[in-house]
């Protein structure tokens, strides 16, 4: 046991190379100076080789040498600089990145290719109302054939890949019909160019794999940019352990190296690093993050605690047991995996389009190959043909559709401080007509409120507050908050000894002055509401009652979605009478409290079995389960690391407006998606008799490929900077 | 027409060469921080920072983060 402590203790132990490079997330960097900032702070500690801090990302990449230095030493030093840092939850290079850049060098040879194919062929256009030889044209479609072929084989790797992939699990995607229209294409125009002939397609072939890369280039950077957010956000959340050695020292370690039968110290007011019971200490444990409750519970030797809960007023030393025996946990665990599963069932819009697209696209290539062989035009002609049409209803402006509307989505919510993890995540936002909001910390802030304080003498409220102070139960801490906001000057009051569990006594005024639980004071007058007491010797004790705070604009949030006909109902798992507090002030008629995680998951269900498709907001460990059953899911900022990864989106700050913003967004991105769509369709309706009835030239085909990507891209980049008004639930048409 | 013997394997060299540009500043992680390296400039203390990195020449280029 004891060795056991030791390699925990010493980090060196744990990396025996002489170097190591980390990687911090610290989202505090937002300017020049501050990059400036961290990078001479880290640079200035012993063991720190190397330091490089990223504007773009808000993460600094650190070379130490672990003998000298450990990652606790670095969070320390930049938290004293006022940079709050931690080391990333996550790979460092998640796939996504790397995806990111293996499609940048493609997207440069493609354009290269583009580019030069297309001067070429305005040559080859242009000559054509000149004097232009024969022989020149035909050089110059074979140097477009050098250029266009390994270019091709290069840049279109990507969606040959997801083709094959798609055909091998026996599915259509959109890559499959781009791949076929790429592919017929370049043959095509080999053979013609071997020909001498004119029906020369390169230039169609490389511009449209490069209007392609870009729109998946940026879909995929936005993926990472709000994926990197996302881990930024989560890896703050981890926190750091102090773990007491066997012989009776202390050693600070980051939570997520601590093993079973370790001993950790709980200071007050710090978060308990992971799951296991009391050895000595009592306190109280605000549990709101796993219950919904606001209200303290008070722990004792041999309770349990659990990983993220915030200790109260007291010190605790807790063993720290495994995961496996928690079965809260556990349990969460499996109602979530159950719930996700709902999820995956959902198919993508473009999925769908590609669907009903691609096999019309191939329908309509065989009618024209087997039409104009009808005619007797001979296979030659007809198959030619028939490629034209394949290379026309090449999902050009139907593959950037979409794309590009979530780009513009979703950079205009990060924007305003919401992250959207992913693109399906925004569609099903999009389905939403009722909302389920979690009480504790999603409508409320999460912190108490003293709701009496009109009632109460402010010389008493004064003297309670200045005892309060010592103390840092949310109850006490919300008394002070109250006296500050009435403009009352707290004194300072010596000798307050804290018993955790009851309250707060002093002599210091010459007689004894409690604050505390109502059994702490020796309250016998009736007051049920009442959560704290305050008694001098001798006098009445004086009750002060408290609620969470609502967010600012919670209730009128509430009331615009009731009013675009929403339906919004709250489930709690706090008390009966805290959650029709709240569903009062907030103008809900649909409630219910005192409801486990597993029954919030099932009133998810009977919404979704009654056809209406529901969004779930929630922060806790208790909202997980609910998150990842329903339609859509939200969650704040301050959720539980498990809350943040099972919601779709993420939103930053005081406000429960965001909410509203994304449904707007997620709604006007459907619209457009859908608009894009029709654009596409109506480029298809236009140019596929052409290209049917063979009149389809290369310089059409170029010509109509680019306008209509343009047109597309061009409508959906309004979303960015467009203002736009909460549409009636449902989805929007 | 012979005037399109060098004319167009310019054009291409010319091509190939802001292609190959493009690829190396890819490679070579320029466009890891696109809005650091802007403030970078008006830091005074760059210069320290790189005579200290090349007094370690075997630490590898903290980047990719």
């Amino acid at each position: 046991m004891e060795a056991t402590l030791k390699s925990i203790a010493a980090p060196g132990a744990i990396e025996p190379a002489s170097r190591e490079t980390l990687v911090l997330s610290v989202p505090a960097i937002v300017c020049g100076g501050c990059i400036r900032t961290v990078e001479s702070t880290l640079r200035s500690l012993t063991g720190v080789e190397a330091v490089r801090a990223n504007l773009s990302t808000r993460r600094v990449s650190v070379s130490i040498d672990p003998a000298k230095t450990s990652l606790v030493a670095l969070t320390t030093a930049l938290k004293a600089a006022g940079f709050p840092a931690a080391e990333l939850a996550g790979n460092a290079k998640s796939d996504a990145a790397l995806k990111t850049s293996e499609l940048l060098p493609r997207v440069g040879v493609a354009g290269f290719a583009a580019a030069n194919i297309m001067l070429l062929s305005v040559s080859v256009w242009s000559g054509k109302g000149s004097d232009m030889d024969s022989s020149v044209a035909t050089l110059f479609h074979w140097l477009s054939a050098l250029i266009a072929l390994p270019a091709i084989g290069y840049a279109g790797m990507p969606f040959f890949r997801s083709a094959i992939s798609a055909l091998s699990a026996r599915r259509l995607n959109m890559d499959v019909p781009i791949s076929l229209g790429v592919i017929l294409a370049t043959v095509m125009s080999l053979f013609q160019t071997m020909r001498g002939s004119e029906q020369v397609y390169f230039d169609a072939a490389t511009t449209l794999l490069f209007f392609l890369l870009i729109g998946r280039t940026l879909d995929e950077q936005m993926r990472v940019r709000a994926r990197g957010a996302a881990e930024n956000l989560l890896s703050l959340k981890a926190i750091n352990a102090t773990v007491i050695a066997g012989d009776g020292t202390t050693n600070i370690i980051p939570a997520r190296s601590l093993v079973p039968g370790s001993r950790i110290l709980v200071a007050a007011g710090e978060k308990v690093a992971g799951d296991g019971f009391v050895v000595t200490g009592a306190s109280e444990i605000d549990e709101s993050l796993l219950t919904g409750e606001t209200a303290p519970r008070t722990v004792l030797a041999g309770d349990h605690v659990h990983a993220g809960t915030v200790n109260g007023g007291g010190v605790l030393t807790v063993q720290i047991t495994s995961a496996d025996d928690n079965t809260l946990l556990t349990e969460i665990g499996r109602l979530m995996l159950a719930a996700e599963q709902n999820r995956s069932r959902y198919v993508l819009l473009a999925d769908r389009a590609a669907q009903l697209y691609a096999p019309a696209v191939h329908v309509l290539g065989l009618l024209t190959f087997t039409g104009w062989m009808l005619t007797g035009a001979g296979w030659e002609l007809s198959l030619t043909h028939a490629i034209a049409v394949l290379i026309i209803t090449c999902p050009c402006a139907l593959a950037l559709a979409v794309p590009a509307v979530q780009v513009a989505a979703m950079s205009r919510l990060f924007n305003k401080g919401v992250i959207v993890k992913a693109a399906d995540g925004l569609e099903r936002l999009a389905e939403i007509d009722s909302i389920v909001f979690d009480k504790t910390g999603t409508l409320t802030t999460g912190h108490m409120q003293l709701t009496n304080a009109e009632a109460v003498e402010p010389a008493v409220l004064k003297r309670a507050a200045s005892l309060a102070v010592s103390s840092r139960h949310p109850y006490a801490q919300a008394l002070v908050r109250a006296a500050a906001q009435a403009g009352l000057d707290l004194q300072t009051v010596e000798g307050v000894t804290e018993v955790p569990g009851s309250g707060l006594t002093t002599t210091a005024a010459g007689y004894e002055e409690r604050l505390g639980s109502a059994l702490w004071v020796k309250a016998t007058a009736g007051n049920d509401m009442a959560s704290l007491w305050y008694a001098r010797a001798g006098r009445q004790p004086v009750a002060f009652t408290f609620s969470d705070e609502l967010r600012d604009d919670a209730a009128q949030c509430v009331g615009a979605l009731q009013q675009a006909g929403y339906a919004v109902e709250l489930l709690s798992g706090d008390r009966q009478s805290a959650v029709e507090q709240t569903a009062q002030a907030t103008g809900l008629q649909h409630w219910t409290a005192e409801i486990r995680p597993d029954q919030k998951l099932e009133r998810i269900g009977a919404i979704a079995a009654s056809g209406r498709k529901a969004l779930m907001v929630g922060d806790g460990l208790n909202d997980a389960p609910a998150l990842a059953g329903g339609h859509a899911s939200l969650s704040p900022a301050s959720a539980v690391d498990i809350a943040q990864t099972a919601a779709d989106a993420v939103f930053q700050g005081e406000h429960l407006s965001p909410v509203i913003e994304i449904l707007k967004t997620a709604k006007a991105a459907r619209r457009m998606s859908l608009q894009n769509f029709a654009i596409a369709i109506l480029y298809n309706l236009a140019f596929v008799p052409l290209a049917m009835a063979g009149y389809v030239t290369p310089l059409v085909a170029a010509l109509a490929m680019s306008s209509s990507s343009i047109i597309v891209t061009a409508n959906a980049l309004r979303l960015r900077s467009m203002a736009l008004d909460l549409p009636k639930a449902g989805v929007a048409s | 027409m012979t005037s399109l013997a060098w004319l167009l394997p310019a054009a291409l060299l010319l091509g190939s060469i802001g292609l190959a540009g493009f690829l190396w500043a890819l490679r070579s992680g320029q466009f890891d921080d696109l809005e650091g390296a802007g403030w970078r400039v008006i830091s005074d203390d760059e210069i320290v920072e790189r005579s200290s990195a090349e007094a370690v020449p075997t630490t590898p280029r903290a980047r990719d983060v």
